[in-house]
């Protein structure tokens, strides 16, 4: 059966500089995985590889099966890649509502039509305020994003994410700069998505990390260190070394 | 060449600041006007005007930067594209009211003009001149900028400006500088250039397309750049010209346009 | 004014300007003139805002198809006898439509600079060749001898302007609805999203080079349109409406009026034109100048044009009727 997203020997090289070597890389449909690693270690790099933002250097991407490492970012996400930025990339000027039916139009394919208006778009508008009262937002859909605390931004950003409906989910850093009261929302929303979607989420947040994911792959300087469920990580011993390490450095 | 030595102050201040400059024609159109009337007015000779031409452009230009530019500078491009064709619009107004619609004439001097024998054949010589100035300049400016600390902060801070900040490198002074510096060579070019393109109060805008090309083509914030491209477009004007006056320009921007839709960030340009 | 929260149905406000059309019409029939020279060019701002104010593309060479719209329609009419209107208009709309899509289709595959650049280097090209090809064109002195057929076969050119002006009034009444209706509808929507940020645009799968590409030939044609209303009204084409300073200051009416919001385009190109037709005749050296410094004004002071500053006077007046209603 074929993985919901696999690399292949993935390798990236920014001239001399290399930010990722031989990644093999598994994901499942309805897995919970998380990528963590100290910075710098390429994490965010081969995101955006997966989703063909970043070409890789040599390697292959597949994802239900397919090659995809050639083929361009819009047409990965009609394929059912979806992913949330780790610097919120909002439509910020705009409603939240907008946000989301933006992403929901493009995937229903009606963001195309000129005739009739968009508020007119009955099931857009639906399913993008059914999708911000499951994401906690129910009365945010006027609201400009410009105007919301930055938490509920985190949760904009996985709304349109969402409104792809995505078979593979990539979250990057969900809970970066919210502050701590608010990242249990985070948490919860996380929990709540659809059981069938793949999710990988890059975290640096430990404690939501280990409740989260059923399998970590820790990632240092652009190659896997180890892979493993969360209970056989929390004691590797390297794991705790590059960490700690680190800790030492800096 | 003229060219280059105009562009490559618009490629080091786009590239640097981000700041899409259109007026930079009227940097170059002032240090034309500067010189021709510094010498018909004041009678000085052409080294001294062409240095004159340099330095009061670069004064002009750091008014201007520290009073009306450095407030755009996180305007978007829009903005920062009106305020320049504002300028601009401005500025030949103002040319046409203090010189008229005439164009400022500028007498080389003698040891300038006249041919000049290399290799078995005659060639003008200001524009072998302006060929071995505008070499020693593009020399000067790769030292400058590859070996010395100035040069080592203009490209850390072109990299990443927040990093640059965060390292202690004043940038505001930094792009203040090299803001005057371009410009100043803006003037210069201008000045030099005055007796091949014609200063007069249409400058800007006549020559704005090319100043751009020669900059895109060459790539943004890029040394070499700027200069291959100018040299390019040179030729190819020239070529043209002689060879199928019908077409005028069009190779020119035939040319760009294939160039940009092979590479489009330029032939030397920091691929985004 | 896009998107999916908006109310699509018609402000009261939005039958002002076309009731002071009609007023001006009957009450200055001696500027009428003037009047449609603002129509034509509040067509042409229209265009431009679409891909600008909506599209987020910036350009300066939308001249180019103001031009060779009012150039197709003049050697139409001058060197080819065709003189019925709408043949006239039909055919600068497709030649204006075709030069976007050939010129789309390379520029958007550029950014910013490199965009901007070549829109210049298109028009610039376009100039030298109606100049070159002056058997066509007329080249330097223009082309004259523009014949119009009565439209419809019932109303005439007149010397008082009045078929002029109410024909432009109803070619632009025609497109605005068409261009309100796209801004309103998702495509409108869409269109903002990627003005607002197009690397998200890109992230949720929608195929912004061929979206863009689209918007650019809708525009185009548009402008192409406006450029033959141009020539028809004055029955002359010359080469000044492929300048530079054409597409400049479009640029200028449309910041004056506010970029992005349809009505901008309205209230820009009249309050220019007719300041222009007043000022530049009392002081035409130092027009372009003011040009410039009110560019820079605006840029620097009110981003928002008029439309924007009225919204800035407006708010408070709002925000006092929706807490007086919050609070019934």
């Amino acid at each position: 059966m074929a993985a919901a997203l696999q690399t292949e020997t993935l390798c990236k090289s920014f001239g001399a500089l290399t930010v990722a070597q031989n990644i093999d890389f598994r994901l499942e449909a309805g897995d919970r995985h998380a990528l963590i690693g100290p910075n710098g270690a390429g994490k965010t790099t081969f995101v955006n590889m997966l989703t063909g933002v970043v070409r890789p250097s040599s390697g292959r991407i597949l994802l239900g099966g397919e090659d995809v490492t050639h083929v361009k970012q819009e047409a990965r996400v009609k394929r059912g890649l979806g992913r949330t930025f780790q610097i919120t990339s909002l439509f910020r000027s705009l409603p939240v509502l907008d946000n989301v039916a933006l992403a929901v139009a493009e995937r229903r394919g009606t963001a195309h039509r000129v005739w009739k208006p968009a508020s007119s778009h009955a099931e857009v508008r639906d399913e993008s305020m059914e999708l911000l009262a499951t994401l906690g937002l129910p009365d945010d859909g006027l609201t400009r994003v410009a105007d919301l605390p930055y938490g509920k931004q985190r949760l904009v950003e996985i709304a349109i994410a969402l409104g792809l409906r995505p078979k593979v989910l990539l979250l990057d850093e969900p809970a970066a700069g919210v502050p701590s009261e608010e990242s249990h929302r985070i948490l919860g929303t996380l929990e709540k998505l659809p059981a069938d979607i793949a999710i990988l989420i890059i975290e640096h947040d430990m404690d939501l990390v280990f409740r989260f994911a059923r399998r970590i792959t820790v990632l240092v300087q652009g190659e896997v260190l180890v892979e493993g469920a969360p209970d056989e990580i929390a004691k590797d011993r390297r794991v705790h070394q590059v960490y700690l390490g680190e800790q030492q450095h800096g | 060449m003229i060219l280059y030595v105009i562009a490559v102050g618009l490629s080091v201040t786009m590239g640097l600041m981000g700041f899409i400059n259109l007026a930079h024609g009227v940097f170059a159109m002032a240090g034309g006007f500067i010189l021709s009337y510094g010498m018909q007015r004041f009678g000085i000779p052409f080294p001294l005007g062409l240095i004159l031409a340099f330095v009061l452009v670069a004064l002009a230009s750091i008014v201007l930067e520290r009073l009306l530019y450095s407030r755009l500078y996180a305007a978007g491009e829009l903005a920062q594209v009106l305020f320049t064709i504002g300028l601009i619009f401005a500025s030949i107004a103002i040319a046409r009211l203090v010189y008229g619609t005439g164009t400022a004439p500028v007498f080389l001097p003698d040891y300038l003009t006249g041919q000049v024998h290399i290799l078995g054949r005659d060639f003008p010589a200001y524009r072998v001149f302006l060929i071995l100035f505008s070499s020693i300049l593009i020399v000067s400016l790769w030292l400058g900028v590859e070996r010395t600390r100035w040069g080592a902060m203009v490209r850390a801070a072109v990299d990443h400006r927040a990093m640059a900040q965060s390292v202690g490198i004043n940038t505001k002074l930094l792009f203040l500088l090299t803001f005057a510096l371009g410009s100043g060579l803006a003037g210069l070019g201008g000045a030099l250039g005055a007796d091949i393109l014609p200063v007069h109060w249409g400058y800007p805008l006549e020559h704005l397309v090319y100043f751009l090309i020669v900059v895109s083509i060459g790539g943004l914030g890029s040394l070499r750049g700027p200069f291959i491209a100018a040299l390019l477009i040179g030729i190819a004007d020239t070529a043209c010209k002689y060879w199928i006056p019908e077409l005028g320009a069009f190779l020119v921007y035939a040319a760009t346009i294939g160039i940009l839709l092979w590479r489009p960030q330029g032939l030397f340009g920091i691929r985004v | 004014m896009s998107g999916y929260t908006v109310d699509p149905r018609i402000r009261w406000t939005e039958y002002l300007p076309w009731l002071i059309a009609l007023a001006g019409f009957f009450l200055l029939p001696e500027y009428l003139a003037l009047g449609a020279r603002i129509l034509i060019f509040i067509l042409f701002a229209l265009s431009l805002d679409l891909i600008l104010g909506y599209g987020g593309i910036i350009t300066l060479g939308h001249s180019a198809f103001f031009g060779l719209g009012a150039y197709t329609a003049g050697i139409l009419s001058a060197k080819l006898g065709v003189t019925d209107n709408f043949v006239q208009m039909a055919a600068a709309a497709a030649a204006a439509a075709l030069l976007g899509a050939l010129t789309g289709a390379v520029i958007l595959r550029t950014k910013a600079l490199t965009l901007l650049m070549l829109t210049l280097a298109i028009t610039a090209i376009l100039l030298e060749v109606a100049n070159k090809m002056s058997s066509l064109t007329g080249g330097a002195d223009g082309l004259s001898g523009v014949v119009v057929d009565p439209i419809l076969g019932l109303f005439r050119f007149d010397i008082f302007g009045k078929t002029a002006f109410l024909y432009c009034l109803v070619v632009l009444f025609l497109s605005w609805f068409v261009v309100r209706r796209i801004i309103y509808s998702p495509y409108g929507a869409m269109l903002t999203g990627i003005r607002e940020n197009t690397a998200r645009m890109h992230a949720i799968g929608a195929p912004v080079y061929w979206r863009l590409l689209v918007i650019y030939t809708i525009s185009a044609m548009l402008a192409g349109i406006a450029g033959a209303l141009l020539t028809q009204v004055n029955q002359f084409v010359g080469l000044n409406v492929l300048g530079f300073e054409v597409s400049g200051e479009l640029l200028v009416m449309l910041i004056l009026g506010g970029v992005g919001r349809l009505y901008g385009a309205f209230v820009g190109p009249a309050v220019y034109l007719v300041a222009q037709d007043y000022l530049a005749k009392q002081f035409p050296e130092y027009w372009y100048f003011g040009i410039g410094a009110l560019l820079i004004v605006v840029v620097l002071f009110a981003p928002g044009g008029i439309l924007g500053l009225m919204d800035k006077w407006l708010r408070p007046f709002k925000q006092k009727r929706s807490a007086k209603a919050s609070a019934r």
